[in-house]
């Protein structure tokens, strides 16, 4: 990572051993099934609103997201359902709020595209394209500023990187050394509008290092490679190095959201890309390897299949929010109750 | 604090309004180590108005922080640094730049505690200056806060006196909520006096400024002095009109309002923001559907003409609303 061309130091590893490999597995294949449901639930009526899936993208979320610490901060785009599951926000709690349920992990209120989980240092869901990026630079400041060694991770599509909000974000984070990672998961198309169409250096790294980041592209389809970039770039950006930025080459199979009827590329181009499938891809060099079997993958499936009909039961049981809550929660304090005039306690 | 201040009366110190919200800035950073401040030349070049001046020699660069000309990045940064726990002050030169911050204060800073369902607070204070009258055209010279007040998530401060000015600070950065405070560039300047002692202040309440008994005057931020010099003006002709400050814009003081207006029955409504659609607008809406059967006369309102503020003199003070204006609107009401 700290070379000055900015690729990586070493070469990518295999699995380490079989449980690795199968909790890589199992991610991936809990968030494609998590999706899969999602779709089936909008048609069924049950999830409305904007609903973008990550189906293709797995392993973006599933290699990248375990590499932080639970003292790390992740900031995402509408299309964050991988990467709250990755990070261990409940399943349950992310279809509840799906639902609009008060379960949900956002009371219902943000839906789909605006899944928060404090606890898990999840703050959204962020559906203003590139509007999560400035807030990554002041989490970010924030942690240097008390003397934490913590990293702020943020994702966002390659459509961002055409709004002057990556560009400030990039240049500020860059300008002061901050810990802030971006991750831009290049799935070639802004809703209908492809990269080469939009943006006029379409080598997205170069773009980066214009702001002396460090970082460098990565074959977003396999989840070693994500895994091992992410490595390197959180350590560099741990160490005290400033930001790191990462394009991970992705692709996403189905529509940009469920009102799409993408009319913008062949299905022919779908169709060669799903051959690089990351969920098949890593199955099939898990087994060659010998580390997993046909019968582990039956497994995996069973779990993940049980996961996800619990969580939409849990969100079928949830309840709705009190209209009376309407308004609550606009304020952290509410109107009214700010302290009258009073003079300080003398500074010690 | 010497330094910009001279000892008057016991007790009390005489100074320019910026000089009240340096001593604001001061005390912040001297209380609580998570307070910084952030922005465009606050640190080397002192402040566009001086208002930071010193500071940097002060407290250093980590806490008084230049940034690069991106308001949208550094309005983020203020929010993202406030949600992992600090208390960032961002100062925006003016409420005219603010716009291109305004996807950071309005989609995230207002936005992000509802949405989450309560899960997080944003306990940032942004600052910016507002205001026309110094011949700056029409690119610097905008009253917008009326925009910002239209915005639940927000609190909205527009503070007029000097104690406001040093004290509002501090409260707004007790307040776990995104506040915007609007400094009126023509009051920077102006000399007053406030209590030596450091007081917080009250920031859910208006003040009356001027007691009076035919009318109300209901102002805020740089067009309070305007409203007391007419009241002065009309006193002469035997008029007496209460001066209401609203102080906070958002949420607004409606027993304030309510309370002056009931017991005067005229209303004039004096803001620095154009007519249409404006917070003036809101404060009359107010007025006719609380005390509507308790007014001797329609409500009226002195507000900005409805064109971008022009450089030339003349038409600048035609443009923004004068002394004569509110004294001749009051005749109007009272005739
Ligand atoms: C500022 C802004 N402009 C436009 C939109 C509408 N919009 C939603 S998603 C999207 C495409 C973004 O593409 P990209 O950043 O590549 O992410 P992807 O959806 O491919 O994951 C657009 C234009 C928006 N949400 N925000």
């Amino acid at each position: 990572m700290a070379t000055p061309d900015c690729k990586p130091s070493s070469a990518c590893p295999e699995f380490a051993h079989a449980a690795d490999a199968r909790a890589l597995l199992w991610q991936m294949v809990r968030i494609r099934r998590f999706e899969e449901k999602c779709a089936e639930l909008y048609s069924a009526g049950k999830i409305r609103g904007f609903l973008h899936l990550y189906v293709g993208e797995e392993a973006i979320a599933a290699g990248a997201v375990p590499e932080l610490r639970a003292g790390d901060a992740i900031l995402a785009t509408y299309r964050e359902h991988g990467h709250a599951l990755a990070r261990g926000v409940d399943a349950g709690a992310i279809m509840a709020e799906m639902y609009g349920k008060q379960e949900g992990c956002s009371r219902g209120r943000g839906g789909s595209m605006h899944l928060f989980d404090s606890t898990r240092r999840f703050f959204g869901g962020n559906a203003i394209v590139a509007g999560a990026l400035p807030l990554a630079v002041g989490f970010a400041l924030a942690d240097r500023m008390r003397g934490r060694d913590a990293v702020t991770a943020c994702f966002f599509g390659e459509g961002a990187m055409a709004e002057g909000e990556f560009h400030e974000a990039a240049n500020l984070a860059a300008l002061w050394k901050l810990p802030v990672l971006f991750l831009c998961e290049n799935n070639l198309y802004a809703m209908g509008t492809a990269l080469t169409r939009s943006q006029a250096q379409t080598d997205l790294a170069a773009r980066a290092r214009i702001y002396r980041m460090c970082g460098g592209s990565v074959d977003g389809m396999d989840v070693l490679a994500v895994r091992h970039a992410m490595r390197e770039a959180v350590a560099h950006v741990r160490a005290g190095n400033g930001p790191a930025f990462l394009e991970f080459r992705t692709y996403r199979f189905r529509a940009h959201s469920m009102f799409d009827p993408e009319l913008y590329r062949e299905r022919g181009e779908v169709e060669r890309w799903k051959e690089h499938c990351p969920i098949e891809r890593f199955q099939g060099r898990a087994i060659a390897a010998g580390v997993l079997d046909e019968g582990e993958l039956g497994r995996i499936e069973s779990e993940v299949a049980a996961e996800i009909a619990a969580a939409v039961a849990f969100a079928e049981a949830g309840t709705w929010e009190p209209v009376e809550d309407l308004e609550r929660d606009i304020y952290a304090r509410a109107p009214g109750m700010a302290p009258a005039d009073h003079p300080l306690e003398s500074r010690s | 604090m010497k330094k910009h201040a001279a000892k008057a009366a016991s007790g009390t110190i005489r100074l320019a309004w910026r000089d009240a919200l340096r001593l604001g800035l001061r005390e912040a950073l001297l209380r609580d180590e998570r307070v910084f401040l952030m922005g465009e030349d606050v640190g080397r070049y002192g402040g566009t108005y001086a208002v930071s001046k010193g500071l940097l020699e002060e407290f250093g660069e980590a806490r008084i922080r230049d940034t690069p000309l991106s308001e949208s990045a550094f309005v983020g940064a203020g929010i993202g640094a406030a949600l992992n726990g600090m208390r960032p002050i961002v100062e925006i030169m003016t409420v005219n730049f603010s716009l291109l911050a305004l996807d950071q204060i309005m989609n995230n800073a207002a936005t992000l505690r509802h949405m989450s369902g309560g899960q997080l607070n944003i306990p940032l204070v942004i600052r910016m200056t507002t205001g026309g009258g110094r011949q700056l055209a029409a690119q610097h010279s905008h009253s917008l806060e009326g925009w910002y007040a239209h915005i639940p998530g927000l609190r909205i401060l527009a503070p007029a006196t000097h104690e406001d000015a040093r004290g509002m600070l501090w409260s707004a950065l007790e307040d776990p909520d995104p506040v915007l405070i609007f400094e009126h560039a023509l009051l920077l300047g102006m000399e007053g006096e406030i209590g030596a002692e450091f007081r917080a202040v009250d920031i859910d309440h208006a003040a009356l400024r001027r007691e009076g008994r035919d009318v109300s005057l209901i102002t805020y931020g740089g067009m309070l002095h305007k409203c007391l010099q007419a009241a002065e003006r009309l006193a002469e002709s035997g008029i007496s009109a209460d001066v209401l400050d609203l102080r906070t814009l958002r949420p607004l003081d409606d027993s304030a309002i309510v309370a002056s207006v009931s017991k005067t029955r005229r209303a004039v409504i004096v803001d620095e923001g154009w007519r249409s659609g404006s917070l003036a607008a809101e404060i009359m809406a107010r007025i006719v559907e609380q005390v509507f059967y308790e007014l001797d006369a329609p409500p009226a309102r002195v507000c900005s003409r409805e064109v971008p503020v022009p450089y030339a003199k003349h038409l600048e003070d035609a443009a923004v609303p004068q002394v004569e204006d509110i004294v001749a609107t009051v005749h109007q009401v009272l005739a």
